[in-house]
């Protein structure tokens, strides 16, 4: 459980007092004479190694106590063993054949969507993505009146009027690196995990979000409007920092299919939420999942935690559609007192798909409160399970829990599977947990069916029904990209 | 080997010393197939080691107190009936079979069978039916990651066997008592435990653990359950062990088709309590209803492991634990389920509901459910807090005081198991136990 940080105190993070002298001094010293490595090259060779970590960070220009951050990182990672625990089995991952860092390569421009894979375009069509935003998406280039940097610059001088920092993190880092130094491993330390170590190491760039207090962010962030972070890379770090009374409504990812050719995706997101503050984070992903016989697709190894303090909240939502593998527990560490933590996930599994995800509940203050709804889909044959943890610690008085899992199977291939953890030290807890399986009633289908509803529109009406509970916590546009997004992902799972 | 710290192992290692004594005094058996597996269990142990912390079915409970001690491997001992009295249920005096340190008593025992039943103590019977035995011990529990387990088969000598003959229905509940009574030093007792009931047969079986005296000493069980074709088994077991015992119990039942399977686990005693309880469905149409209830005091740590096997289609299978923690208490509930592929129109049902009665009470309960196959009906529930306020409300709204109000719910809390059993003498010793602990 990581300390929260204090005021203008790095030690935890950073090192001793001495360590960080040095720091200071190699810092002041470097800016002397600026950065003068020469890189010649956009990409860092294969493999893993401290000269890598250093690459990475030059090619950053990043402080020198951040390259430090990165190298503890490094060294730690070193120590580690990959986890073999989730329920999910893959061939072994060799991190030295691997490329750490290449420069965002410029994609080739298509004249018009006609030259976009008639197949990508289909399910565009199905998702109900606009010929604009298809074209942006597909990487064709658009007329001057939606190009996506000036609605971008639009909302950047709206946030910037409510003191909002919100931008790519390497920028953060040279903007505001005040902020970025106190927040960054606070909640998700370099410690913490092996793929959050990893991340922690090598991470490419990612988001800063920053709230001051008591503002509400007049609307909702997202990547949708961030062009500068589109290419994040494969080792993305977000980190969002809420103030005290502050309320911000955060979006990740796109319904849109996502092509991309690096297969081990380690992301780490922090979110710090003050006193009477709220964050709302909702993902969907849908990462290349392989192709039918399960070949391909994104190792998606993910770890995203929120602390929260008094009176604050933190709600996480997530649609989880794509990926090969996903391996993510979105967590909340209920530090003060009636802070509230919610978790709100679909994860649908098709074909050959794995996915071991859940959420951790921690509940360390007083009155603190969490709900889990999870509704796992599987089809084909795929393997899906949910797994959680609630812990409710000594002194948690009145602590309050309700989990529901329910898991769905479509087809006589697939897995469903369920590991909840109830740790539980405080006779005041109520901690309620639940978890069914079925599959969808043939009765219902049969209802529809007399209707004139296709077998394939019967399921897919049942599974958004089944899905309605999580789907209501999305943001209006997401959820109504997903419920079609479902259907997609659904499709030749059916007869 | 698995656990590597040297601590442990020099533990291991006195165990393993007590077997090579075990194995000298067995010289006029040291051929015979029993004891082959034997000779496999203590190699599989000494490569298992003791479990540590560190893996998922240890996760919760730490065996480091049992690892303090030193325990000399049991021997045959004597008690008076007078000593029995206490633990005689109403009505099943006279059909008793008793165990001493783990060992068949047959001058306590009294039983009257239909010719072709067998009840006997297993060193006893290996002499005349030496062939079933091996036909059946060791061949349905997987000792490979079990190694308390391993254990017991590298002890094992004495048990109860049982052997019920197609179509015999046993009318009257049989009491098997296994008595603990520390001469000196601690000891260890390996029980290994063959209960076979064959096509259409029905046996119900009432297994009660006691003491005679509060002291340390480490019973580790195993018992091999085959329930053949169409046939029932009641087993009830009551564990109250001395509060500073080691209680290790592992239980693999086979239940085969149209059978059906009823387990109802009571623990009470013991300093720390482990229960193994794997259910393993072999044919289509069977059915297992697996109860449990704990009270766990002081220190105590009791650990409930349940794993239900659906390897066939059209099984049904209803669980349910539930447990009070008290004092400084650790409760852990692990309950799997596991629906194999093809295992079709399964019903798996779970529940777990644990109260924490003191602060520093805690309690950890994973369910578990793996599912495979599409077309079942599957759930599992766990609940853990306080007594409900308004149930506390409605009742003392009624002009009842708060400590009677909870001592009645309490009371009603245990009952949910208690009024499930169907012996009556059975049930109401347990309803006087729990009203005596509660002062209602």
């Amino acid at each position: 459980m990581p300390k929260p940080p204090a005021k203008n105190d790095y030690d935890d993070k950073f090192g001793s007092a001495e360590e960080q002298q040095t720091v200071e001094n190699l810092t002041k010293s470097e800016y002397k004479w600026g950065f003068t490595t020469d890189i010649e090259t956009d990409m860092a060779p294969k493999g893993l190694n401290e000269n890598i970590v250093r690459f990475i960070s030059a090619k950053k220009e990043e402080p020198e106590w951040l390259l430090q951050w990165r190298l503890k990182a490094f060294r730690h990672w070193q120590k580690m063993v990959e986890p073999k625990w989730p329920n999910v089995k893959y061939p072994p991952i060799d991190f030295q054949n691997a490329y750490y860092y290449a420069a965002p390569k410029p994609q080739k421009q298509l004249e018009s969507l006609d030259e976009v894979d008639p197949k990508l375009r289909e399910t565009f069509d199905k998702l109900g993505i606009s010929i604009m935003e298809q074209k942006r998406l597909s990487n064709v280039a658009v007329d001057a009146v939606m190009d996506s940097v000036s609605v971008a610059t639009t909302f950047q001088g709206e946030l910037k009027k409510h003191g909002i920092i919100f931008g790519a993190f390497s920028e953060a880092v040279k903007n505001h690196p005040e902020l970025v130094r106190k927040y960054l491993g606070s909640v998700v330390p370099y410690t913490d995990n092996f793929y959050a170590a990893l991340n922690s190491a090598v991470f490419s760039d990612g988001s800063f979000c920053y709230i001051p207090k008591g503002v509400r962010c007049p609307m909702e962030l997202s990547t949708y409007f961030r062009i500068n972070a589109a290419n994040t890379g494969q080792f993305e770090r977000t980190l969002i920092v809420a103030d005290e009374g502050a309320n911000v409504s955060y979006l990740e990812g796109c319904t849109a299919p996502m092509r991309d050719e690096n297969q081990l995706h380690a992301a780490v997101v922090e979110i710090y939420v003050h006193k009477e503050a709220q964050v709302k984070y909702s993902t969907v992903q849908n990462w290349y999942p392989g192709d039918e016989n399960g070949v391909g697709g994104v190792y998606n190894f993910v770890t995203k935690r929120a602390i929260t303090h008094e009176n604050a909240k933190v709600s996480w939502t997530q649609v989880e559609t794509g990926s090969a593998i996903t391996w993510k527990y979105p967590s909340v560490i209920l530090k003060g007192d009636n802070s509230i933590g919610e978790f709100y996930s679909v994860a649908l599994t098709n074909n050959y798909q794995q996915a071991d995800t859940g959420t951790k509940m921690m509940h360390l203050g007083k009155n603190t409160r969490s709900t889990i709804i999870s509704k796992g889909i599987s089809a084909g044959k795929s393997q899906n399970s949910y797994r959680g943890l609630v812990r409710v610690g000594k002194n948690a008085e009145n602590a309050r829990n309700f989990s529901q899992c329910d898991s769905l199977l479509i087809g006589d291939q697939c897995g469903a599977h369920t590991f909840p953890y109830l740790e539980i030290k405080n006779p005041t807890a109520q901690v309620e947990h639940e978890a069914t399986t079925s599959k969808i009633g043939d009765d219902q289908i049969f209802y529809l069916l007399q209707r004139g509803i296709s077998e394939e529109d019967a399921i897919n009406m049942i599974v958004n029904g089944y899905c309605k509970e999580v789907f209501r916590e999305l943001p209006m546009e997401f959820a109504v990209e997903a419920q079609k997004l479902l259907a997609v992902s659904l499709e030749g799972s059916v007869g | 080997m698995k656990n590597d710290s040297p601590k442990d192992r020099a533990v291991c290692d006195a165990f393993i010393r007590d077997f090579q004594n075990l194995e000298a005094q067995l010289n006029g058996q040291s051929s015979t197939p029993f004891h082959e597996k034997r000779v496999r269990a203590i190699t599989t142990f000494a490569e298992l080691g003791f479990p540590n912390m560190r893996q998922e079915k240890w996760k919760y409970t730490s065996i480091a107190p049992l690892l303090k001690e030193k325990f000399q491997l049991a021997s045959a001992h004597k008690i008076t009936e007078k000593a029995l009295q206490p633990f005689l249920i109403n009505g099943l005096e006279e059909n008793r079979v008793v165990f001493v340190n783990g060992y068949f008593d047959k001058a306590l025992s009294k039983y009257d069978m239909p010719p072709g039943v067998l009840i006997a103590g297993l060193d006893e019977a290996y002499h005349s039916h030496a062939a079933l035995i091996d036909e059946h011990l060791g061949k349905y529990l997987q000792i490979d990651e079990q190694p308390f387990a391993a254990l017991n088969t590298a002890f094992a000598r004495d048990g109860i066997l049982i052997h019920i003959p197609q179509n015999t229905v046993i009318e009257k509940p049989l009491h098997l008592l296994f008595i603990s009574d520390v001469d000196e030093r601690p000891f260890h007792s390996h029980p290994r435990n063959l209960i076979i009931l064959e096509q259409g047969s029905q046996l119900s079986l009432v297994e009660s653990h006691h003491t005679l005296s509060p002291d340390v000493y480490f019973n580790n069980f195993v018992t091999e359950i085959i329930v053949g074709p169409n046939a029932k088994l009641d087993h009830i077991k009551i564990q109250d062990e001395s509060k500073a015992a080691y209680h290790f119990a592992a239980t693999q039942a086979k239940v085969a088709r149209d059978a059906v399977f009823n387990s109802t686990g009571i623990d009470l005693g013991g300093a720390i309590l482990r229960n193994d309880i794997n259910i393993e469905f072999t044919g289509e149409n069977a059915e297992a209803q697996l109860l449990g209830f704990y009270y766990a005091t002081g220190t105590q740590l009791m650990d409930n492991h349940t794993f239900i096997d659906h390897a066939v289609p059209h099984c049904n299978s209803n669980e349910l634990f539930k447990g009070f923690l008290d004092d400084k208490s650790h409760g852990v509930f692990n309950g799997a389920v596991l629906v194999r592929p093809d295992a079709q129109k399964t019903n798996a049902f779970q529940q777990n509901q644990a109260i924490l009665i003191s602060k520093n009470a805690t309690i950890d309960a994973k369910p578990e459910l793996e599912i495979f196959a599409d077309d079942v009906l599957c759930s599992h529930g766990a609940t853990i807090g306080e007594l409900q306020d308004d149930h506390l409300f409605y009742l003392r709204s009624r002009g009842i005081g708060e400590e009677m109000a909870k001592a009645m719910l309490h009371i009603a809390f245990a009952n949910d198991i208690f009024e499930r059993i169907k012996i009556d003498a059975v049930r109401e010793k347990l309803e006087a136990e729990i009203i005596a602990r509660f002062g209602g």
